[in-house]
């Protein structure tokens, strides 16, 4: 007698909880592709999202780069929009009461020019109220200081990570650059200087020339390149730097459909992020979740969880 | 704002290099201004991340349409769409025109497919006024019967001379904001090309009348969020930022706009 495949009738357990942040499902949408979340609230539900990275935050307000800021390319986006924001006063009075009335974990993302400035944008945000964690940019590779400069150079890592570290209570994921040598360096470093999570990856330095003027297309010269061409370079990072660390990593870089997320959390992920996507549709994040589901059901799989780093090597 | 999968009802050529692509898309159709754009997912485009902002044309019922011409890759894919396929469009999005001032006289420029959002503005509007074509040649003239029945004065400048005057539209402009003898005080509504938009909007500017520019910008996410389709803004205080093309324009006040990016 044969049995009839159990289907299973149960919705799989989509929760994750990391660096001690409870979200409702895995799927994040990445720094500086979802504004401060006010700009896509008409047409994502923010309550679906695993948590809100929001742009870049500096202490003060910044001007960022020249026009143009963005290119497209094949598959992709190169971006040298140069970290534009606020500034924390103004992000905290003006978009943290809007974020507050939504029931989504919210991580900062923070930057600096000097080690100081990290120290004094992460203080801030501790004990902001609706602040869940911050997200620690050392591999923008749109300004001439800090951000890269920083995360290509683990002497230089680990001592933001570990000033941030002592200056706030909140779970602190430190976004590290593809630019490096050796990743599980630097996803080490991390870990051992405070980190609870990491994220990664950051854009791929990149650049594109107008052959006809013969000038760069950026004014900034060279920007970051996302999107999907980035996917599997990303998840070959996501694979060492989970097998370098304890804490969770979460991946991001080029997801534009369930089975690029689902890559990421065998690689070794815990939660990912959906980044350029966002602007192709605002609906990825929730296609990404529903997908997931889909998967795990189909693969007797009852929560997500499981599937972290589940990656079958050899033969 | 919305995203709908709009059914394509009809796209024609529309005069030279031009095409309509007319659009089933109900809840956009209720709400759009004359200004707003559309931002389109190009069907069979797969290696564009991005999608495309065009402005809305015409927009009847439940039916919204779009002007364009090929100009890259995108609008190159986008000639080859079929009536009966669907389009992912999100709008609409931006902030669109300003309603007239009372008593003021509406004057419009438009180069090439720029007339597309000023034709739906004169459709909107209760009063006729003048409106000035400037185009590359004759087949890059737009719209002149739909304006002749809404009862606009019609001015045409052709860079080539095939049609209107010989140069551009700022020549017609001038002529007539050097001669005219109408009590009302014009108010400039544009849309065009960058070098377009900016002498129009000096000329204005000179001539102490209010002028509204609509701009072209590639654009990222389209609402405001990637920053990636910013320009140089005028505070009341003097003191410049960057405004957001798609989110806080593509309509801006002439006397906000800094015209080098600096």
């Amino acid at each position: 007698m044969s049995t009839a495949p159990q289907r299973m009738d149960r919705i799989p357990d989509m929760s994750v909880n990391i660096a001690g942040i409870h979200m409702r499902n895995p799927v994040m949408v990445a720094s500086g592709t979802f504004g401060y979340g006010p700009e896509y609230a008409d047409l994502v539900p923010l309550e679906s999202l695993g948590a809100i990275v929001v742009k870049g935050i500096h202490m003060r307000p910044w001007e960022g780069n020249s026009t143009p800021r963005i290119v497209e390319v094949a598959g992709g986006l190169v971006n040298a929009i140069g970290l534009q924001n606020p500034g924390a006063e103004k992000f905290i009075d003006e978009i943290m009461p809007f974020l507050r009335r939504h029931d989504v974990p919210v991580i900062v993302n923070i930057w600096g020019r000097t080690v100081a400035e990290y120290e004094e944008v992460a203080e801030r945000f501790d004990g902001v109220a609706g602040v869940s964690g911050l997200e620690v940019n050392i591999s923008c590779p749109n300004i001439k200081e800090g951000g890269i400069a920083f995360g290509t150079n683990v002497k230089s890592a680990s001592e933001v990570i570990g000033r941030v570290r002592a200056k706030t209570r909140l779970p602190l994921i430190p976004k590290l650059s593809p630019n490096v040598t050796d990743i599980g360096i630097f996803a080490r470093a991390a870990e051992d200087a405070g980190a609870d999570a990491v994220s990664l990856i950051n854009t791929l330095p990149a650049m594109v020339i107008d052959i006809e003027k013969r000038t760069p297309v950026l004014a900034n010269v060279v920007g970051g390149l996302s999107g999907p061409a980035i996917h599997p370079v990303a998840v070959k990072l996501v694979w060492e730097a989970a097998k370098a660390v304890r804490i969770p990593v979460i991946g991001m870089g080029g997801i534009a459909a369930p089975r690029d997320a689902i890559e990421f959390l065998v690689a070794g992920a815990s939660a990912v992020a959906v980044g350029t996507a966002n602007f192709t549709d605002p609906g990825t994040a929730a296609t990404v979740v529903a997908g997931i589901a889909d998967y795990l059901v189909s693969h007797g799989m009852k929560s997500v969880r499981e599937l972290t780093g589940s990656l079958r090597l050899g033969n | 704002m919305e995203i709908e999968q709009a059914s394509i009802l009809r796209h024609q050529p529309c005069g030279g290099a031009y095409r309509e692509l007319v659009l089933n898309a109900p809840a956009i159709a209720a709400s759009v201004r004359p200004g707003q754009f559309l931002h389109l997912r190009i069907p069979r485009f797969e290696q564009a991340v991005l999608r495309r902002p065009f402005s809305v044309f015409r927009a009847e019922g439940e039916h919204i349409s779009i002007l364009y011409k090929t100009v890259g890759a995108g609008t190159m894919a986008l000639t080859g769409v079929r009536e009966g396929e669907v389009v992912n469009v999100m709008g609409p999005l931006g902030n669109g025109f300003p309603s007239s001032s009372p008593g003021s006289l509406p004057v419009l420029v438009a180069g090439g497919y720029g007339v597309a959002p000023l034709y739906l503005l004169a459709r909107r509007m209760d009063m006729a006024g003048i409106i000035f074509i400037g185009a590359a040649t004759s087949d890059d003239v737009l719209c002149v019967e739909d304006f002749a029945a809404f009862g606009w004065q019609i001015e045409i400048a052709t860079e080539d001379g095939s049609r209107g005057a010989r140069g551009l539209v700022t020549g017609p402009l001038d002529a007539w904001l050097a001669s005219r003898r109408c009590p009302e005080q014009p108010e400039i509504f544009a849309c065009g090309p960058d070098g377009m938009l900016r002498a129009v909007g000096e000329r204005a500017i000179k001539a102490g009348h209010r002028a509204w520019l609509s701009m072209d910008r590639h654009m990222g996410c389209g609402v405001g969020a990637c920053l990636g389709c910013v320009q140089r803004l005028k505070k009341a205080d003097g003191s410049a930022y960057w405004g957001r093309v798609c989110r806080d324009g593509p309509v801006f006040d002439a006397s906000q706009i800094v015209w080098n990016n600096g």
